[in-house]
């Protein structure tokens, strides 16, 4: 069985084709050129510009034609209304051409499947930090449970929009990153309330900072604080849950600094840290077909009419059918 | 001395009959976050641990502090952790338990203490009374926000931990707590505020 998995919740559309034994053919991906934050509709234009070509693309490097797939999945929510109704109407049109079933899945937990796929974690606490979402989760009888999340904006948000205020152009993840190297530390707030987290507060003070300190100062000062937080959840949740396994996911945690932090709170607390290729850490295709084989195969069907687009979406709400 | 507990954030020594929890160092952390966090939460939370207690909130008696070592030294609580009781308690009781808490946090709120951290792993039941523990993300604050914020966490964690008995122990909580502390209702209008802003919330 083949799954041609189709991802765009925000701006980077991603096919991927993988096969029931979680074998992944493609994975083929095309970010939006960003100048500035994303703009909804202008990335919904450039899916449906750029769907086309992508499928093509993918099934390409697959070596596999259409006929042969034998499922659609895509990113169904949470994310921007016109990215994913876009790709909604994309696999919807697939299916029907081709009389197949489609499959709209949850964004947060393809990214907790895929990772749990190309690690080997078996039932992993689950850091998922991306420019959208910064949660903490862990499986509990039948859900990913939501332990610790942001209160306010994401962590790859915070970051983007502090590159922006003071234009140091987009994405800004790796730019601040580059920036931070041989910064010294000035303070900035550090918000943790519980398990939870806040990052609104930290970014208003460190645009702030960045008219008294030095640039390289403050992108220091703001991924130690960013990701102390982040970790010092991750460590709270890992206690609380009693979990053996940490596996990182989302664009963020691509950044070396941050999985240095991580992995060394696991080595403290003796749990196995996993981290997945690059290449399905970000959003992705992969990721989306790899969870509509995972929920095709433990029983899941949808109708067209069931495939309406859920902009607003948990991750606690997915009923975990195949674990 | 028999370290008692390891938690995410300290160890806990037993010695002649006294607790120490002792915040120790993070690697992962740089050492300037490292100190102020550990010496902030460690004064914060003696002197958190006795307002509470003037405040009508059973908590351990603060023997000593040391900056030094970021260790508070205080009376052994000898109990149970609500979290290990939730699962075995028929409704009646757990409701009641829940009641007390709700009360409890009230008077910690009509203080303009918030503790931080309500979770069921920071409330102990001894000799029927419940004591409240590790106050380190605590603060004084009399607004809505941090109060609301404070439920909040509270809320979150008995939804992700004890989803099986979320509804029975959150009537029961805010039952006690509005009973308590009748102007609380702000703090729960606003705790429902705070929790519409974050990411992806339906509506519930």
């Amino acid at each position: 069985m083949l799954c041609l998995g189709i991802e765009g919740t925000a701006e980077k559309l991603g096919v991927g084709i993988v096969s029931a034994e979680g074998e992944i053919l493609a994975n083929e991906g095309r970010p939006m050129p960003l100048r500035e934050g994303i703009h909804p509709r202008e990335a919904a234009q450039h899916h449906a510009q750029n769907i086309k070509a992508l499928i093509e693309r993918a099934l390409s490097r697959a070596g596999v034609s259409m006929e042969e797939v034998d499922l659609i999945a895509f990113s169904r929510g949470p994310g921007l209304g016109p990215c994913l109704r876009v790709v909604a109407v994309a696999a919807r049109t697939l299916a029907l051409k081709y009389g197949i079933p489609v499959l709209g899945v949850n964004h947060c937990v393809a990214h907790i499947e895929i990772g749990r796929l190309t690690t080997g974690a078996e039932d992993p606490l689950t850091v998922y930090a991306s420019g959208g979402n910064t949660q903490v989760t862990a499986y509990v009888e039948k859900r990913y449970r939501v332990f610790g999340e942001t209160l306010d904006i994401a962590l790859g948000n915070c970051i983007d929009q502090f590159a922006r205020e003071l234009k140091l152009g987009a994405p800004g993840g790796p730019i601040v990153e580059r920036l931070a190297v041989g910064g010294s530390y000035v303070e900035l707030p550090y918000v943790v309330k519980g398990m939870d987290l806040s990052y609104s507060g930290l970014l208003t003070a460190a645009v702030r900072q960045a008219k008294r300190a030095s640039i390289e100062d403050v992108c220091f000062s703001l991924q130690e604080t960013a990701f102390a937080m982040l970790v010092e959840v991750a460590e709270r949740a890992l206690a609380h849950t009693e979990k053996e396994e940490v596996l990182i996911a989302g664009g963020v945690v691509v950044n070396n600094r941050l999985q240095e932090m991580l992995r060394s709170m696991c080595e403290e607390h003796g749990a196995a840290f996993h981290a997945p290729p690059k290449e399905v850490l970000g959003d992705n295709g992969a990721m989306i077909a790899w969870l509509g084989v995972l929920s095709y195969l433990s029983g899941a069907r949808q109708s067209i009419e069931e495939t309406r687009v859920v902009q607003r979406w948990r991750t606690d709400e997915v009923e975990v059918l195949w674990r | 001395m028999e370290v008692i507990a390891k938690g995410a954030e300290a160890n806990l020594y037993l010695e002649d009959g006294v607790v120490i929890k002792e915040r120790i160092r993070k690697e992962y952390r740089i050492p300037e976050i490292d100190r102020v966090l550990r010496t902030t939460r460690t004064k914060r939370e003696a002197k958190l641990l006795s307002l509470a207690r003037r405040a009508g909130v059973p908590t351990p008696v603060v023997l000593d502090v040391d900056t030094e070592r970021k260790s508070i030294t205080m009376s052994y609580i000898e109990g149970e952790k609500l979290k290990y009781m939730v699962e075995k308690l028929g409704e009646g009781e757990l409701r009641e338990l829940f009641r007390r808490v709700g009360s409890l946090a009230a008077r910690l709120h009509r203080s303009n203490i918030i503790h931080g951290d309500l979770t069921t792993s920071n409330m102990i039941l001894s000799g029927g009374r419940v004591f409240f523990i590790d106050f380190g993300l605590g603060e004084v604050n009399p607004s809505l926000e941090a109060k609301g914020t404070d439920l909040l966490v509270f809320v979150k964690a008995v939804r992700s931990t004890h989803f099986t008995r979320e509804k029975e122990i959150l009537e029961a909580f805010f039952s006690g707590y509005l009973e308590e502390y009748p102007e609380g209702e702000a703090v729960v209008e606003r705790m429902r505020k705070i929790e519409r802003r974050g990411r992806y919330v339906s509506v519930r």
